[in-house]
């Protein structure tokens, strides 16, 4: 089962090509069938590939698999090769399957779309080049998959490519993570040159071996490494393009915001954990990041109106979290909250997409309101992915991970208890975003313009919510605190990639007395929600009459302002410049230069003296010239009596001389 | 046959009693003569022919010269100038009626295109 | 023998194409397209044939060679060689010869064998400056390639082609003319030290010269090249030349001329002068990542469609160039498989500029937009060449970039740095492309047809070129080391370098 492993990327990337290619020719059902089996297909192997695994694991817990050499010079030699291990087994389950439900869902949800055949091709190879970054065994391959995430990112965001605005989101996501990738890319070749390989597992070996911890190199190559992934992972300062992309369709935000794209980042760092740990300033610089991020990221949260804003900055800041716990060295933490952010943020998504098609393409949640009765599926999957997001204590996905996290980023080595403080502002402000959201959309009256549709979803979208929402649930019950049961089926797994946590303040009292505060927290803001935006909305429509506050909502909506800096530093000046500069300063100053210099030598020979004797060379020739051609009259008999002249004197010539 | 070797042999001794400048003077009078006629002439025809008639002159002075030294050389000469000449009337005839042709006259001077 | 095949067929199908033309109008182009055709078979063929011994590790030598008299009192000889790296411009050249033979099917209505005549000698011209081995041979090819080209522009470009075809010729042949007077002073010094008068390029390889006769002569030959490659600042004729040239020309130009000017970085300045070239590797390497990222600028701003996608060809040849001077097999293989990638993904560039303009008579991007929704393949085709342009994993040009830039940065880690920063500037210019022709709004309001068959082929095994050698580049690789392991003394120059 496990030789099989090269089919997983291979399969969405042959639907990729066929769809490509013969998209033209195909009906919209064989599109539908072709795109979605091809990830179904995947899923399913991959599932087998994961009971297998855990069944009859392969020697060392590792399992490898090269399909060809892809580049060999002097010593250098990446190749098209696959690694599957504990962490890549869970990341390509969670990839794979959640894409096929986002795939699923889509063939309903874009039906009406021109582009349907486009729409799936970009899919599947998006989901194809995931997986390829996922399983890759070097980081060349790795990057391969890197660049294809970032391109699919650029073409399904702005696949509605008739409005510029989409394009121009497009771009700023392809741009501003490029920058990251080009932070990475420097690191490859740093790695490289220092190291001589870029296969992962021996990368990390050497590194063990060559590299002290906290040397200058290993710091260099971790930042430089960390670049890329705050790039993908849309972290500070890089995180200006995540909002934008909502102007993609529904499902494309779900794909990109669940399963591929920005979990990438986590991954990576998780992926090469062991150079992460010989350099301690840059794991700190993560932590800090993650914590900064989550915060700046759960205030603008707050003050968005587009509901699909709000759960990107919401996503902007649970990957907060996740770097936090790789800060901190919690890795399996931050691998957990990956696997079950993926369900309830791709469920968010879905059923926010329900919402947004029944209401003709609004966005704005406060053109929505009371559609709990209307669209009760939508409802009550939202309401399930909410709390989970919410971390609602005990039922829900998110509260073990989020509790997991916290509890090590309080407990383990690398963390303390700013940090620890950071991640508990992040789940207060957690609860009141995204319920503010299920307060204001799903209950009070209706504030729609138009009447809803009245069509309703299908099975074809009900059933990924559905399935999503179970996974939101049940997904976290095999990882749980100490209090409550002590269940560690997913550490333990992960442990065969990631090493644990190391504790240093051990102590069931304080874990217990730190859960009661998470969950006080995760409560204390889901009532405060409820009272703020349902019970007493007037309240804070007083609070907004004060200026300062109206501002710093207004600073908050607008992503802090990040957006507005970058334009004015970079874009501006590089538009400004290029424009500037359309003609080519260099051929202006050939131009000038050859300009100024005839201007020039017409100014000085006017007053020369060397100009007479030129002039009069001209004139000379002038003369010459006229008196020569008089000669030429065209009357042969002329030049009948010249040749005859010309004889005699010859003649005369010869004979006297 | 004897006679007409004989009559030969006369004709040989007689053309070699008539001494030699005679027979230039007649071609240098001929040439002349042909020269003049295209220096005054402005009909293209009369130049044509007074240019045979400068052809002919140079032919009589080879024959005149080759009698006098006894050889072929000249007589071979006579007869190439004489198929240059027929040659060269040949295409200056040609020359002429094209040149009639386009500007309706045979006037040398008037023909004068290809002035510098 | 096959050698001079190579060069022979061209001219003669050249001659053959122009004649034919007279006896039957519309036949010029059946006979160019057999000729490049033949010679495509004929250098995939002996590519074929030498895969093997190029694989092998210690490979180095030559796959064929020829070898004949020409003007002996001068030590001028007919010599023609080829190794891996020739092998493979060679086959670029005559792939995109059949293009730029497919790209004029029906764009060249006038004087069609004459400008046939002009394409096939510039190919020959181009085939043999790849192959030859005695300097006079290889000037006189060098200058055979320009005078054929000056017409293509100058009869049948577009607006401003008599501007762009004058500027391009004086600065060819004005750099030319530095070469001359280099490769004379070269033999003449070599004619000094040995007595023996010769232009072969292996007697000259290790002349004894002082370093500054050294340095003076390889400055030389560098203009030259580096007019023709170009590099900032020589690069002001690219762009008017390949936005006024006709279709075939811009591809012939991108494609194949511009490589010259690289190989003869890589064939002479530094294997001819290694002390030299050592110490000016550095501003060498700056100039190309100048010229890297200056390039990718200034196509930002372009509104002339094909402007861009020439002042691109600035950027790409600039990663070229730094391979060829940070000289170590890493760089040189990324050097010569960007070369190859180049010549490819920017032809196609400019077919799809060309089969544009063909229909709309217009390069100005402005006017475009939207062109997704009535031309799909067409489209499909341009984002597939602008994102292989941007440097995307997979396609030819990545595994090129990649390679030069880590090989640079063994040598020179802030150089690399500040090069990479092409990363992201191409792909500004790169959507920017995409953006302002294929997606948008079509407010122009064209109907166009979307590609015919003939495009579609020319296009498709284009596309399939650059995925093959995004994904499985070796065969190209395994032709570039044979040159690395020749001089190392620019290598050594390096390691002092760093050492310092």
């Amino acid at each position: 089962m496990l030789s099989l492993l090269w089919l997983i990327p291979t399969l969405p990337l042959a639907g990729f090509l066929v769809l490509a290619l013969s998209g033209k020719y195909l009906g919209r059902r064989s599109i539908a069938v072709i795109g979605t089996s091809s990830v179904a297909l995947s899923a399913l192997i991959a599932i087998l590939i994961g009971i297998d695994f855990i069944a009859a694991p392969p020697p060392g817990f590792v399992f490898r698999q090269e399909a060809w050499t892809w580049i060999a010079v002097a010593g250098f030699s990446p190749g098209i090769g696959f690694y599957l291990d504990a962490l890549s087994l869970v990341m390509i389950l969670v990839v794979t399957v959640i894409s096929f439900l986002i795939h699923l869902y889509s063939t309903e949800f874009m039906s009406g779309d021109d582009g349907y055949a486009r729409f799936f091709a970009y899919m599947n190879l998006f989901v194809g080049s995931m997986c390829i970054l996922v399983l890759a065994d070097n980081l060349l391959f790795l990057y391969l998959g890197w660049e294809g995430v970032g391109l699919c990112s650029y073409l399904l965001i702005g696949f509605w490519y008739r409005d510029s605005g989409n394009g121009r989101a497009a771009r700023k996501a392809f741009i501003v993570t490029r920058v990251g990738d080009t932070a990475m890319a420097l690191g490859v070749f740093l790695l490289f040159t220092h190291l001589g390989t870029l296969d992962i597992q021996s990368l990390m070996q050497r590194v063990t071996q060559q590299w002290p911890e906290g040397s200058e190199l290993a710091i260099l190559a971790a930042g430089l490494l960390l670049g890329g992934a705050v790039g993908k992972s849309a972290q500070l300062p890089l995180q200006i393009w995540l909002p934008d992309a909502m102007a993609g369709p529904t499902p494309v935000s779900a794909l990109m915001h669940a399963a591929t794209m920005v979990t990438a980042g986590v991954y990576l760092i998780a992926r090469t954990h062991v150079l992460f740990s010989l350099a301690p300033p840059v794991q700190l610089a993560v932590a800090v990041i993650g914590a900064l991020t989550l915060l700046l990221a759960g205030f603008s949260a707050l003050a968005q109106k587009d509901i699909k804003r709000v759960l990107a900055y919401s996503t902007i800041s649970q990957i907060g979290y996740m770097f936090l716990a790789l800060g901190v060295g919690a890795w399996s933490a931050a691998i957990f909250h990956l696997m079950t952010h993926a369900f309830f943020k791709a469920l968010l998504f879905l059923s926010a997409g329900v919402v947004i098609m029944t209401l003709h393409e609004e966005h704005d949640i406060f053109r929505m309101g009371g559609l709990r009765k209307k669209l009760p599926v939508a409802f009550w999957t939202f309401l399930i992915g909410s709390a989970s997001l919410a971390a609602l204590p005990l039922v829900t996905a998110g509260f073990y991970s989020k509790d997991l996290i916290l509890w090590q980023t309080w407990s383990s080595q690398g963390g303390n208890p700013w940090l620890w403080a950071a991640g508990c502002g992040g789940a207060i402000l957690t609860g009141l975003y995204i319920f503010r959201v299920v307060f204001l959309v799903f209950f009070g009256e209706a504030r729609a313009a138009a009447p809803p549709d009245t069509r309703r979803p299908g099975l074809r979208i009900t059933i990924p919510l559905i399935v999503l929402a179970a996974f939101s649930i049940v997904g976290g019950w095999i990882e749980t605190p100490p209090f409550l049961g002590h269940l560690t089926l997913f550490s333990d797994f992960v442990q065969h990639a990631l090493p644990p946590a190391q504790v240093v303040h051990d102590g069931k009292n304080d874990e217990t007395v730190l859960e009661l505060l998470a969950i006080a927290a995760s409560l204390g803001s889901i009532a405060l929600a409820y009272l703020l935006f349902l019970r007493y909305p007037a309240f804070l429509h007083g609070l907004m009459l004060i200026p300062e506050l109206a501002r710093i909502r207004k600073f908050w909506h607008f992503g802090w302002g990040f957006d507005r800096f970058y334009e004015f530093l970079f874009v501006r000046p590089y538009i400004w410049l290029a424009y500037a500069d359309r003609n080519d300063v260099v051929d202006n100053i050939y131009k000038m230069a050859i300009s100024f210099t005839l201007r020039w030598l017409q100014k000085v020979d006017r007053h020369d003296v060397i100009d007479y004797i030129y002039s009069g060379l001209a004139e000379l020739c002038l003369f010459l010239y006229r008196a020569l051609s008089a000669t030429q009259s065209g009357q042969v008999r002329r030049y009948a009596a010249a040749i005859a002249a010309g004889s005699i004197s010859i003649i005369f010539i010869g004979i006297f001389a | 046959m004897a006679g007409m070797k004989m009559s030969a042999m006369r004709t040989a001794e007689a053309v070699a009693a008539i001494p030699m400048h005679h027979g230039l003077v007649l071609a240098a009078v001929l040439f002349a003569l042909g020269l003049i006629g295209i220096l005054v002439r402005r009909n293209l025809i009369f130049i044509l022919m007074s240019i045979e008639i400068m052809l002919n002159a140079a032919g009589l002075a080879f024959v005149v010269a080759g009698a006098r030294w006894e050889q072929a050389d000249g007589q071979v000469m006579l007869i190439f100038i004489l198929a240059v000449a027929a040659v060269e009337v040949s295409v200056g005839l040609a020359l002429l009626l094209l040149l009639h042709r386009r500007f309706q006259t045979l006037d040398a001077d008037a023909v004068s295109k290809m002035r510098g | 023998m096959i050698l001079s095949t190579l060069i022979f067929i061209l001219v003669a199908g050249g001659m053959l194409s122009w004649v034919v033309e007279r006896w039957r109008p519309g036949s010029a182009k059946w006979v160019a397209l057999t000729t490049v055709g033949i010679e495509l078979l004929l250098t995939i063929w002996l590519w074929l044939q030498s895969a093997s011994a190029m694989a092998l590790p210690a490979h180095g030598g030559w796959l064929a060679e020829l070898r004949a008299e020409w003007i002996p009192r001068f030590g001028v000889s007919f010599h023609l060689a080829m190794d891996g790296i020739s092998l493979i411009l060679v086959v670029l050249t005559a792939f995109l010869g059949v293009v730029s033979v497919a790209c004029s099917w029906t764009e060249i209505q006038e004087r069609a064998g004459f400008f046939y005549l002009n394409l096939l000698w510039t190919l020959a011209g181009a085939v043999g400056v790849f192959l030859a081995l005695d300097l006079f041979l290889f000037f006189f090819f060098w200058e055979l390639m320009l005078v054929p080209m000056y017409f293509m522009i100058a009869i049948w470009g577009h607006e401003k082609r008599q501007y762009a075809s004058i500027k391009f010729f004086i600065f060819t042949e004005g750099s030319g003319l530095f070469m001359l007077v280099a490769i004379l002073a070269l033999v003449f010094v070599h004619y000094r030290s040995t007595g023996v008068l010769t232009f072969d390029y292996f007697e000259l390889l290790n002349t004894a010269m002082s370093p500054s006769t050294e340095l003076w002569i390889m400055l030389g030959f560098f203009i030259a090249f580096a007019v023709k490659t170009p590099i900032v600042p020589f690069h002001t004729w690219l762009p008017d030349a390949h936005t006024e040239a006709p279709t075939a020309g811009s591809v012939i130009l991108a494609g194949v001329l511009l490589k010259t000017g690289a190989y003869g970085l890589l064939r002479f300045v530094v294997p001819l002068f290694p002390q030299a070239a050592g110490y000016f590797a550095p501003v060498a390497m700056a100039l190309g990542a100048i010229g890297i990222l200056y390039g990718a600028f200034l196509a930002f701003a372009q509104t002339d469609f094909k402007r861009l996608v020439a002042y691109t060809s600035v950027s790409h040849l600039g990663f070229a160039v730094v391979g060829i001077f940070a000289w170590n097999p890493w760089s040189l293989g990324g050097a010569v498989m960007q070369m190859i990638a180049h010549g490819v993904s920017t032809g196609a560039l400019f077919v799809i500029a060309g089969i544009l303009q063909e229909r709309t008579h217009t390069r100005d991007m402005h006017r475009f937009g939207g062109v997704w929704g009535i031309m799909p393949r067409l489209a499909a085709m341009g984002l597939f060449f602008a994102i292989a342009a941007l440097g995307l994993p997979g396609m030819g040009n990545f595994v090129g970039e990649f390679l030069v830039l880590m090989g640079l940065s063994r040598v020179n880690s802030v150089l690399a740095s500040v090069a990479a920063v092409a990363f992201v500037t191409s792909v500004v210019y790169a959507l920017a492309l995409v953006q302002k022709i294929f997606h948008g709004e079509n407010t122009q309001g064209w109907q166009l047809h979307d590609l015919s068959g003939r495009e579609m082929a020319t296009l498709y095994s284009m596309a399939a070129i650059t995925l093959w050698l995004g994904l499985y580049p070796q065969p190209v690789l395994d032709a570039a080391p044979s040159i690395a392991n020749r001089p190392p003394a620019i290598a050594v120059a390096h390691r002092e370098g760093n050492a310092e």
